[in-house]
């Protein structure tokens, strides 16, 4: 049990798929022809795309040796923190391809398309419950892209009342997508420092607040994992000089039955389904980043909203004070059949047990590591917990030197260098799902590269030693950009 | 519950090790006035076959059962999507990685997106391409605003009416709240977008054009091209249905700056609209402009080649408030999906699917005419076009529906409120010669 | 990174306190940025340039130094017209890391006050602002 999950195995090296590629080859069922063929005019044709010319089994083999390169939820701890990489249920992809929603074309037509509508709906009427707000929209493609539709909430809030202000205030421990959201609402970012328990203290609010600035954008709990217990305190502050509280969800795997950020003084709030409600990062998304607000925000939700007229279920698009369209259709649809499906199978008891199993696997990685890894702010934390490499860098082995020997122990690392505010971070979030076991090899893991820091550090700085590739050259990748094959 | 691990001899023993008595006390640090005194108001747990049962119950609710006939597209296509493809993206080391940050362990979203980037570039001819968007109406309003921000002295941008009409609100929504505003270009009574009305246009930061338009029409893309030149501004264009450039001559050979495109038709299903595929593609000068992850090919330490992030400079995470774009998460698991479909189907599968298209659409559109449908627009299409219904259609589509599960073209009205009794009609791979046959007996 | 005394700062230029450097010849400004802020930045990959002819005030950004992981902007110590680029940079960032203040020059400007460039730092005023 004692043994780490890292090993090496057979890896198969794999070409790029136009090397390949052998004319004449093609990979897909081609339906036969049962109508006349029609030359377009050929001005407006031209030789087919040079794409690779594969055999099925060739496309197999290619994406299968591809995926065994990668890791994965499924492969092993990913304790990556603020972003919530818990298991992502089967049973989920399950429904979401489901003849009946995957073959649904979104112009069907209200009349046909009940059900999209309905759990839809549905979805909206529970992520208002968990967060307590009154109004949901589901529309945004990801966490990204619900800031920007928050964001643009506030900014015709303001616009509304007749005079738009200039500015936002934005903590120092902010995920950059903060102060870039802001930004394309025109808003020039104030950056405020949490205090000294990394946390933000009501002066230092206070003291930026001002009838120009249209509001403040809270994560909470913050990314150093810590509950932003004056909130409400902050709320107040900004609510009284006419500003509005944004909300960032990120973490509101920490909090699900114990907070509603809707009752605490906030007005938006984003959530990340591909975070809190299990469905697949998928390497890079596609997520979905539904948006909560309170009544006051509710006529700026963008369009087409959802209503329910006795049992039926339609779109409305004519709202007077709308921020407008932000997706092409409706957001990511499948993405929420995955989030829906996933709040059916917890019940309100699993969600509320998630997150206290959550902060309970941060707090006990966290006393556990606590001296092995140094730890600025020693305080109970939430679901996940920030170290730093000061400890280590006396061997001169930095948090990037750690992250690399964790992969040859078979964990992922954590996330590295953010939050910005703490030199050499090394934030870990387990999330719920990990067990016992699998932390306590986690932390096995980590004090043994401790060891090695003092002991061997040359180890260390060329680790990985197992992976498919070793460190790679990123500063050539970047001086002569080579984006294509 | 089945995905929570801890028994309740772990959650003693941990709660020793964190000093609490019991789990509620982990929040102590949260005072009682913050916390919710109201559950939680979400339905009983359900088992996982309850859970499929009421699945089921509701998926049904849609009509798209599995003998479903979609004549529809304007934006999302019915295409056939090889077995093999959800197979082989339902792998988990794909679905359950994250963005790849620690590339050591990423190589395969890695180079499976390098690949994505490069057969993109193929398919469009440019030199460029993201790693993804959200959808084409967002790739193209972050288009727009690449026009805008380069272009300082101008605050327009001048934007095909016949550009999707979705994606024509985004910008919107995208482009106000900067100050910057869209002049619609007209379209001219062939269906198409009327070139000369940019002669007026003095004060644009670029030109956005979709082709195939939103009509189904081909657009003559070159010409804007030179009237872009002319005015020394971006020609952005745009694209709803990608399999047409396995037929159609690429934006980048037609002279594009900048592609806006949507991937949905390259191996996704429709998901009632998402999530699908942003398309985000440019010339080499516009490289560094572009928002959203780019995969770079490198060496590793051994001299072994390898995949990263890279221009990373560009992007948020780095630049904060003075990233031109907020774009983390894209739609990464698509793009790997559409990858596999354009690898699946090769330079001879695009062709031939690209071509049966457009012939089954011509079928499509004669057989309507011969049932009574009145041609509209008389331009060279690919796989929609645009037909007058006679009297009575509505009824009888709405039957068609209702009894067998055949949909039969977009109303065009609510976008376009002059074209009434109009409907956008496509046919894809997917219909065959007695599909086809069947739609025309039913509406005659 | 290099401790303040190991840092070349050259006594025939002046300095910016965004740690620029400017020397003038035959009426022309060449400018760049010194030592402290290449080593401050590490391998910098990309230096985004202005175009002969801009015009800009003291103080404008006029382009920015970037390393894989962070963005720095590159500000004018005076107010001028842009007359050269360095154009070597495209190609060869690391100019900039290897010799900042011969190949690794950035812009050259023909200035409109040259009171500003009397005005900045020179090596000493600018090692004492490092030294807070």
């Amino acid at each position: 049990m004692n043994r780490h999950p890292g090993t090496s195995g057979l890896i198969f090296n794999e070409p790029n798929l136009w090397e390949k590629s052998r004319r004449g080859r093609c990979a897909i069922s081609l339906p036969k022809a049962d109508v006349d063929r029609v030359e377009l005019d050929q001005n407006l044709t031209e030789e087919a795309p040079e794409l690779p010319q594969l055999s099925e089994l060739d496309v197999v083999r290619h994406y299968t040796r591809l995926s065994q390169w990668n890791f994965g939820v499924d492969s092993g701890m990913y304790p990556l923190g603020s972003c919530t990489m818990k298991y992502n249920p089967k049973t989920n992809e399950v429904q979401a391809a489901r003849q009946g929603f995957a073959a649904a074309h979104p112009l069907a037509g209200d009349e046909y398309s009940q059900g999209a509508l309905k759990l839809m709906y549905n979805l909206e009427q529970y992520l208002g419950s968990i967060t307590g707000f009154d109004a949901v929209t589901l529309q945004p493609a990801a966490g990204a892209h619900g800031e920007l539709a928050g964001m643009l909430m506030i900014h015709a809030f303001h616009a509304k009342k007749g005079k738009q202000r200039s500015k936002i205030i934005i903590p120092d421990t902010a995920h950059g997508t903060n102060p870039a959201s802001a930004s394309l609402c025109g808003y020039e970012s104030i950056n405020i420092k949490s205090g000294k328990n990394g946390i933000l203290e009501p002066e230092d609010v206070a003291a930026v607040m001002d009838e120009d600035t249209a509001g403040i954008m809270v994560t909470n709990p913050n990314t150093l994992g810590l509950f932003e217990s004056n909130i409400k305190e902050i709320a107040d502050i900004v609510h009284s000089k006419g500003g509005l509280v944004y909300g960032d969800g990120a973490n509101m795997n920490a909090i699900m039955g114990i907070v509603k950020p809707g009752e605490i003084g906030i007005d938006v709030l984003h959530l990340n389904l591909h975070k809190t409600f299990s469905t697949p990062h998928g390497g890079g998304g596609p997520g979905s980043g539904p948006v909560a607000v309170g009544k006051i925000l509710e006529p700026f939700l963008p369009v087409p909203r959802i209503v329910k007229e006795l049992d039926s279920y339609r779109f409305v698009v004519n709202r007077p004070d709308t921020i407008g369209r932000i997706h092409t259709f409706y957001g990511h649809f499948s993405i929420m059949v995955r989030a829906y499906s996933y709040i059916l199978s917890m019940g309100a008891k699993g969600l509320t047990d998630a997150s206290k199993l959550a902060v309970l696997n941060a707090n006990y990685i966290k006393e556990s590591l606590k001296g092995t890894l140094n730890l600025p702010y020693d305080m109970p934390c939430m679901h996940e917990c920030v170290f730093n490499d000061a400890i280590q860098k006396e061997n001169h082995i930095t948090t990037m030197d750690m992250a690399k020997r964790l992969l040859d122990y078979g964990f992922h690392p954590p996330t590295v260098y953010f939050p910005l505010v703490i030199e050499g971070s090394f934030m870990v979030e387990p999330t719920e799902t990990e067990s016992k076991e699998d932390i306590d090899q986690f932390i096995d893991a980590v004090k043994a590269i401790a060891k090695e820091a003092k002991q061997d550090p040359e180890t260390l700085k060329n680790a990985p030693f197992l992976t498919k590739v070793t460190r790679l050259d990123e500063v050539a990748a970047a001086r002569k950009p080579c984006l294509r094959g | 519950m089945r995905y929570l691990p801890h028994t309740k001899e772990d959650i003693e023993s941990m709660l020793k090790v964190t000093g609490h008595s019991n789990l509620d006390d982990l929040f102590n640090c949260i005072s009682d006035d913050l916390k919710t005194d109201k559950s939680i108001d979400i339905p009983e747990i359900l088992s996982e076959w309850e859970l499929n049962a009421h699945m089921e119950e509701i998926a049904s609710l849609n009509i798209a059962c599995k003998d479903y006939k979609c004549f529809m597209g304007a934006g999302s296509y019915d295409h056939y999507i090889p077995a093999i493809i959800p197979y082989l993206i339902s792998r988990s080391e794909f679905m359950t990685a994250y963005t790849p940050y620690q590339p050591e362990v990423s190589q395969g979203t890695l180079q499976g997106i390098y690949e994505f980037q490069t057969m993109i570039t193929e398919l469009l001819g440019m030199d460029v391409a993201t790693a993804s968007h959200y959808d084409c109406g967002t790739a193209l309003s972050e288009a727009a605003l690449i026009a805008l921000r380069k272009h300082k002295k101008s605050s327009q941008i001048a934007v095909s009416s016949l550009v999707h009409p979705n994606h024509r609100q985004i910008m919107q929504t995208y482009l106000k709240p900067a100050g910057y505003e869209i002049v619609e270009i007209p379209y001219t009574k062939d269906g198409l977008t009327d070139i000369d009305a940019l002669k007026g246009m003095d004060n644009i930061a670029g030109i956005c054009v979709q082709s195939p338009n939103f009509f189904g029409n081909i657009e003559d893309l070159k010409a804007f091209k030179t009237v872009s030149d002319d005015k020394k501004i971006l020609f952005i264009t745009s694209f709803t249905e990608a399999l047409a450039y396995g037929l159609l001559k690429n934006p980048g050979s037609l002279g594009a700056d900048i592609v806006a495109g949507e991937g949905q038709s390259l191996g996704i299903a429709k998901s009632f609209g998402g999530p699908g595929l942003g398309l985000l593609a440019g010339t080499k000068k516009q490289m560094r402009n572009l928002p959203g992850r780019l995969i770079g090919k490198t060496l590793d330490t051994n001299g072994d080649e390898g995949y990263v992030l890279t221009l990373a400079t560009r992007e948020q995470h780095i630049r904060r408030e003075k990233a031109s774009s907020n774009i983390c998460s894209n739609n990464g698991l698509n793009a790997m999906t559409a990858a596999m479909y354009l690898a699946t189907a090769g330079k001879i599968g695009i062709r031939e699917i690209a071509q049966q298209n457009h012939d089954k659409a011509v079928c499509l559109k004669t057989t309507l005419e011969k049932a009574g449908f009145e041609s509209v627009f008389d331009k060279p299409f690919f796989n929609e076009f645009v037909l007058k219904a006679p009297a009575g259609f509505e009824q009888k589509r709405a039957a068609l529906i209702n009894e067998k599960c055949i949909f039969a073209g977009v109303k065009l009205e609510p976008f376009y409120p002059e074209f009434k009794q109009h409907y956008l009609f496509c046919a894809t791979e997917t219909i065959s010669k007695a599909d086809i046959d069947q739609l025309a007996k039913e509406v005659q | 990174m290099k401790e303040i005394n190991d840092l070349n700062l050259p006594e025939d230029l002046k300095y910016t306190k965004d740690h620029e450097w400017a020397k003038l010849s035959d009426g022309v400004i060449t400018i760049g940025i010194n030592d402290y802020a290449q080593d401050q930045l590490g391998e910098i990959v990309f230096v985004e340039l202005p175009e002969t002819g801009d015009t800009f005030e003291k103080d404008d950004e006029f382009g920015s130094v970037e390393s894989v992981k962070a963005v720095s902007e590159i500000y004018m110590p005076v107010a001028g017209e842009i007359t050269e680029i360095n154009e070597g940079l495209e190609d060869a960032p690391e100019l900039v890391n290897e010799s900042c203040y011969d190949d690794g020059w950035i812009i050259k400007v023909k200035p409109d006050d040259m009171s500003q460039f009397e005005a900045l730092l020179d090596k000493g005023a600018y090692i004492d602002m490092l030294k807070g």
